[in-house]
């Protein structure tokens, strides 16, 4: 065997080990591009989720004023944990609609009075048909829904402290 | 205080690990009778001392203690014992825990055993072991201390994930870390016969067990995991080429090469230098599985999950081992001398086939499983599944099978066809008759129709090395290589039906409705709640029977976990001897029905059956072996003492 044939296995490695560094030092990326930006939400209508909101149909998002859409449940935990940075947003002015994941109304009572309820209304989506229909697939999901009732951004995971003022400028964004 | 006790042990332990390295390369350097005599005992107290670190982790789970965290972050109190422990292992910290203390034990049997190869290798061997033992170390002792406090205490443990609450948890690591570590040995092994350029049988013969070893705790460990994941994620699927799948796959393949170009070095000494690379390929392929599951680089669509500090760091620990035994390898392989040479024709000359395609198969298992890292650097997210996997692994894997058939029937060093005619016109007979057989019975895809006829044709020849011996004197070694290629041609069968025969139904029944699933009948009785130690379920009962007779009950369930919370769902499994019904309760429509998915699954446990037989087949063979070696060290017992009393 020829000399430099001796090296092959070891430059093969190193070509491996710089593949698989290279996502381990990139700063992991948090945008997720759904396949449904920039188009309209789809038709549906939602009962409402409790006795004391009203619940939501696709023409309440198309008065020109941009909206967020949270999908949650009282039974997720980092819905808990994201609830402050929701009360902030709406202190902020922002009108927040929620659809509420296979839930039951007597829990979902009990989450709003423990988390406090940010939401102008709340939808009930009790088999998910919704929620997959908008293009989310987990919960906490949070969506920016312009005037025109077009998905304008998606927000996978909770929404932390440091999501607020960039969730304020996409609501902005979709203002234009 | 168990704890602090736990963590001294592993300090100390790490600190015997530098030394018995310090000393080994001092020694190989430049030999020291005094401080050669220091490495063996240093590697067996070693060995103690990380046992001790893992025996007091094992008690702080036992014992429920909350102000440890890794206790509070994966127990709780209301899990069955055996979780409570397995616990200990299903978590980042407790498992490299454990690895290393079975790699630490591993080395201290080596220590306390191994006589046969030249000693200066040997030191080589111990050294090199330290050397990988001792990344690990730093790694638990740095990056993820198992035994760090909670200060106060928890009150209540976060709970062990629901998914891993099941009794496969408690088996199918430690398993893995067998594999793993045994080829940690090998790996040794090659790196010190390289140090010292001692290449012979004798050091291809004391790696062997390790390699066997090994490689039957990955078959099982491989075929446990693979029914886990068939009964327990409930989509009816046994393979999924998944990175994490992929991961255990690889190791194996490269053992599974490793062990049959090892057999040729100690039966025939040649194939040196490549037995050394399979080696250093054999455990990098561990470390490189145990570094995409870790690292969580490949399931990148759960952002949350990835950890890339203790990625980066075991993927420097890969970089430095295998990227130094590499360097030494293109330093050191020419140097080598050559080992004996053979005719194609001949044992060896099967062998070496053997050896590249299951080398080719690990490199398009490698490549598929790396892809989408490739495309995802160009912006683009590709998953890489089955239509790549299995036709092109099946291109490699179903031509091998006829050598794996005829290689054994062949002489070492030179033989000729002619002179095995005969048996090679029955395996050819066998096949077609077996492909005519299916082709002419139903109407299958091409993969599973040869895949059937080289199953049978496998059967049969797999049993030919026996033909003509006395089969009470055949050694143990050849009936474990023939068991384990039939368990080859059991698993394929069982493969090729499973893909040819299986029948899904997914329906949506109220109670009381009958639904046919091939040769059965399922009635849904009722869906009513249950409930066990932590967790409440619905759960249908559904009668099912076979071909008109009398009816079974399953009781598939969908399960709430409430610590942490979390939805899974139970299949329920009616297992035949041809075959196995496979249900599962889904959801209620709005509508009050209720979502059945059924399937019918001819022959599919045969998969696994047969794998065990592998595994079967790898055990006796590591019997015969080391019986083997046992007789003949005592042989030399005795020899020696005679002279001695003659003198």
């Amino acid at each position: 065997m020829t000399r430099w044939k001796l090296w092959l296995p070891l430059v093969l490695f190193a070509g491996f080990c710089a593949l698989v560094a290279w996502p381990l030092i990139r700063p992991p990326s948090t945008d997720v591009h759904s396949q449904l930006i920039g188009k309209p939400l789809p038709q549906f209508a939602l009962k409402p989720a409790n006795s004391t909101l009203p619940g939501i149909a696709t023409a309440d998002f198309r008065d020109g004023k941009p909206r967020l859409l949270n999908v949650f449940a009282s039974w997720c935990v980092p819905c808990a944990a994201e609830a402050p940075q929701l009360g902030e947003l709406q202190r902020q002015g922002v009108e927040i609609v929620g659809i509420d994941l296979r839930d039951h109304p007597e829990d979902l009572a009990q989450f709003l009075q423990q988390n406090g309820n940010p939401f102008a209304r709340i939808g009930a989506d009790d088999i998910g048909a919704v929620q997959l229909g908008i293009g989310s697939s987990g919960v906490p999901e949070t969506f920016v829904i312009d005037g025109k009732g077009v998905i304008r951004y998606q927000h996978i995971g909770d929404i932390r402290a440091e999501d607020v003022p960039m969730l304020l400028g996409k609501l902005k964004d979709a203002e234009a | 205080m168990i704890a602090e006790l736990g963590l001294a042990a592993l300090w100390l332990a790490a600190a015997l690990a530098l030394l018995q390295l310090v000393c080994g390369v001092m020694v190989v350097r430049r030999d020291d009778a005094a401080l050669a005599s220091v490495i063996r005992p240093l590697a067996v107290v070693q060995g103690a001392l990380a046992a001790l670190a893992f025996g007091a982790l094992l008690l702080c789970f036992a014992r429920f203690d909350l102000s440890v965290k890794l206790v509070a972050m994966n127990s709780r109190d209301a899990q069955p014992l055996i979780f409570q422990i397995a616990g200990t292992w299903g978590n980042h910290e407790g498992s490299m825990l454990m690895w290393v203390t079975i790699m630490s034990l591993a080395g201290a049997l080596i220590a306390l055993i191994e006589r046969r190869v030249p000693e200066r290798t040997m030191i080589a061997t111990l050294a090199t072991q330290a050397f990988v033992g001792l990344g690990f170390y730093a790694f638990l002792l740095i990056a993820s201390n198992p035994f760090e406090r909670l200060d106060p205490p928890a009150q209540q443990g976060l709970g062990l994930n629901p998914a891993l609450q099941d009794i496969g948890l408690a088996y199918h690591p430690p398993t893995l870390y067998f594999g793993y570590v045994g080829l940690s040995v090998a790996f040794s092994f090659a790196v010190g016969a390289l140090i010292t350029r001692q290449v012979t049988p004798a050091f291809a013969r004391a790696m062997r067990p390790w390699v066997l070893g090994a490689w039957i705790f990955l078959t099982l460990g491989i075929t446990a995991g693979s029914y886990w994941a068939y009964y327990e994620l409930g989509w009816g699927g046994w393979w999924f080429w998944d990175p994490t799948e992929n991961a255990s796959l690889m190791p194996w393949l490269a053992a599974t090469a490793l062990l049959h170009s090892v057999s040729v070095l100690a039966a025939r000494d040649a194939l040196r230098t490549w037995t050394i690379m399979l080696g250093v390929v054999a455990f990098s392929m561990s470390m490189v599985g145990t570094f995409l599951v870790r690292s969580g680089i490949l399931t990148s669509v759960h952002a949350f999950a990835i950890d890339p500090e203790r990625g980066a760091f075991i993927l420097g620990l890969l970089a430095l081992y295998v990227g130094s035994a590499l360097v030494l390898f293109a330093l050191r392989a020419g140097t080598v001398a050559e080992g004996e040479r053979f005719a194609v024709t001949s044992r060896e000359g099967a062998l070496v086939v053997n050896n590249v395609v299951l080398c080719a198969l690990l490199a398009i298992v490698l490549v598929g499983t790396l892809y989408p890292l490739v495309t995802e650097a160009y912006g683009v997210r590709v998953s890489v599944g089955p239509p790549y996997f299995t036709p092109v692994s099946a291109l490699f894997f179903l031509p091998m099978l006829v050598v794996l058939a005829v290689g054994p029937l062949l002489r070492w060093r030179r033989d000729s066809l002619e002179r095995i005619q005969r048996p090679l016109v029955l395996f050819f007979a066998i096949a077609v008759i077996a492909l005519a057989g299916v082709w002419f019975n139903s109407s299958i895809g091409f993969l599973p129709l040869v895949g059937m006829a080289l199953a049978a044709m496998l059967a049969v020849a797999s049993f030919a090395p026996a033909q003509g011996r006395n089969l009470r004197r055949l050694p143990l070694a050849v009936w474990g290589m023939m068991i384990a290629h039939f368990g080859i041609a059991v698993a394929l069968f069982g493969m090729a039906a499973d893909s040819a025969f299986t029948v899904e139904k997914l329906v949506a029944a109220k109670e009381g409705d009958t639904v046919e699933i091939g040769p059965w009948l399922a009635t849904l009785k009722t869906v009513e709640p249950v409930a066990g130690p932590n967790w409440t379920a619905l759960e249908a009962t559904l009668a099912v029977s076979y071909e008109g007779e009398p009816g079974k009950a399953l009781r598939p369930q969908q399960r709430s976990f409430w610590a942490p919370a979390q939805k899974t769902s139970e299949s329920a499994l009616l297992t035949r001897w041809n075959g196995q019904l496979y249900t599962v309760l889904g959801d209620q429509a709005e509508d009050g029905r209720w979502q059945l998915r059924l399937w019918w699954k001819p022959f599919v446990t045969w998969i696994w059956y047969g794998g065990i037989l592998i595994g079967l087949g790898g055990l006796l063979a590591l019997i015969g072996r080391v019986g083997n070696d046992l007789k003949r060290r005592h042989a030399q017992v005795r020899i020696a003492r005679r002279k001695r009393t003659a003198e």
